[in-house]
Parts: C-alpha cells; structure tokens; sequence
C-alpha cells in the first residue's frame, strides 16, 4: 500500500476559472459583483430598479441571473436595454465558474463597469463557489426571520455586504432588526450592511450609493 | 445538495492523481472539511458512493476529517476555537480571521 499526498482544494478546476474571470473583469475594469440570498427574497425585483436607475447614466451594467429553470428573470430584466442573460442550470443548486464563462461568451463586455451575477436562489451552496466577483453580496428580507446569520454561516461570513431587504414589512413581522445586525457581525465583523426597499422607504438610494463607491474603488 | 458536484469534483481529481500511478487501485482517499466549507458531510459521503458505484472506484473509502472552525487575533496574538460562529475576539473583542475551518480539501490517495 502506498499513500501519496495530494493536497489541493477540492474545487480547484472551479477556483482556477474564477481566478481567470478575475483577471478579466480587473484588466477591462469591470466590478463584478455575486448576489446571493434565498428564493423570493426579492433579488430581481432589486436588479430591475438596479438597471432602471442606471438608464441614462454614464454606466454601462450587464446582468447574469442564475434560476434552476426559465427565462422568466433574463426577460425581466432586459427590459432596460442593457444584456441580460439566463443561466439555466436545470437542477444544479448553485452556479459556478465555468458555467459564468459559459454564458459570457454570449454577452458583449464592451464598456461595460458594472456585472452583476445573480445566483440560484439559495443560501448555502452557492457560498462555496467562486465566480470571479470582486464582492458576494447577500440579501436578507425580512419575512425570512432575523435568525438567517446563524443558521447559514458561511454565506454571511463570506460576504462584503448584506441588503437587508424589503425593510418596508417590518411593522407586519418579528424581524428583529438589532439582532439580526448583531448576528451577522457576530460571524463577520467587517460585514457592510444596508436597508433597502423595492416598496415605500427607504428605497435604494444607500444602495446605488455603495455601488457608486464600489465603482470608484477600481 | 451541491456535495454532488463536489463529490462529481473528488473523483475527478482522483482519477486525475491516479493516473500518475497506473496500476494501481485507488483504496482510500482524504478529505478535509472545514465547518465554515457549507458542505454537509453525510450528504458527500452519499454522493461519493452513488458516483463512484459500478466503477473501478467502488472499492476507495472516503475518509472525512471534520475540521472546526479557529480564528486568530493578531492583538493578542494567538489562536482561539470558535464558539457558536461568533469570529471576534472573546478576550478583546476585536475582528479576527480564520486560520482553519474553511477548507475542502482532498489530501492524500492510498494505493495498492
């Protein structure tokens, strides 16, 4: 018997990609940033206020959406005139590297700063795969319970920022905002945090404003 | 339920390593998993023996070792568990990072 040492990440072929993409994305100055939360917490409704602000602005932004099935969220958002395009994973939970340089081989990058990648809805497996962003961005709406930090770790530290969204519905739930604040700095510190809102206030103003500075820090 | 594709992925780099040594049969293999990895270790147990079922891999056994989560205070200078995910500091306080605990790894083949 002989025991050979082969120590490597498991998901190296996955973080090699990414660190290609990353390179990519840093030469044509574009900030790309992955967005992950759970299914209906409300991120394509915040990508399609997202573009819409952004129409007329001297930004160009391109969009990548993640679903299990359907080109439902790749319409919605190409409504705006910017590309939009569908990955379709057909059951995988998660998107990864190869299947971003996949899809961007149909999307012109020209001009574009900004690419926002949205994941499948989920707040575990997509914690594990690197996709090239310079930022993972979770989002936590409020009817899903202030308890998501400590539940789901590993997102939560891994992440730049988190939306906690749909702000508007808290006089209707528990949501404990304090706590859920205090919990997400509980497993990571250096955590950005954010109250946005598609319906009523606040509204998104913080939020193209941390993406104004995100911008400007390339 | 990503540990399929991460399963999908160790027996990839499996055969990949075991090309290297051809003749010989892949009878254990090493896995390290961090509790801040996200990776369920009964669901990649699973995974790993459905894949590898009916091949010439059917035989390897998936060696998992846990690893716990240990972050390092650069103000006190030294490693601490981590309790329940909190990553501050319990002494001072203060943000710390992770030293251990995040990896997925495959470690080492046995071979015969």
């Amino acid at each position: 018997m002989e025991r050979v040492d082969v120590r490597q990440n498991v998901l190296k072929e996955n973080d090699r990609i990414a660190a290609e993409l990353r390179k990519e994305f840093a030469e044509r100055g574009i900030v790309c940033l992955n967005l992950i939360a759970s299914p209906g917490a409300g991120k394509t409704s915040l990508l399609e206020l997202t573009l819409q602000a952004f129409v007329g602005s001297r930004h160009k932004v391109a969009v990548l959406t993640g679903d299990i099935q359907t080109e439902r969220d790749a319409e919605r958002l190409a409504r705006f005139g910017f590309p939009a395009r569908q990955i379709t994973t057909g059951g995988t939970c998660h998107l990864d590297a190869a299947m971003v340089r996949r899809a961007l081989a149909d999307v012109s990058l020209d001009g574009v700063d900004l690419l926002f990648i949205e994941n499948v809805g989920n707040l575990v497996c997509p914690a594990a795969y690197d996709l090239g962003e310079a930022a993972k961005i979770v989002m936590l709406s409020v009817a899903e319970g202030d308890d998501k930090p400590m539940k789901y770790p590993s997102i939560f530290s891994r992440a730049k920022l988190m939306l906690l969204h749909k702000v508007d519905l808290l006089p209707y739930t528990r949501f404990d905002l304090a706590a859920a604040k205090a919990d997400a700095r509980r497993v990571n510190p250096g955590i950005e945090i954010i109250e946005t809102s598609c319906v009523g206030a606040p509204g998104l103003q913080a939020w193209f404003d941390w993406l104004e500075t995100a911008r400007a820090r390339v | 339920m990503h540990e399929l594709s991460i399963a999908q992925s160790i027996v990839e780099s499996v055969r990949a390593e075991a090309a290297a040594h051809p003749g010989a049969r892949v009878t254990r293999v090493g896995i390290r998993v961090g509790d801040l990895s996200g990776v369920q270790v009964d669901a990649l147990q699973f995974s790993f023996d459905v894949i590898v079922r009916g091949t010439d891999l059917e035989q390897a056994t998936l060696d998992i070792e846990r690893v716990a989560l240990q972050q390092h205070c650069e103000r006190c200078a030294r490693d601490f568990p981590v309790v329940d995910y909190t990553l501050l500091c319990p002494t001072c306080g203060a943000p710390t990072r992770t030293v251990a605990g995040d990896e997925l790894q495959m470690t080492y083949l046995e071979l015969e």
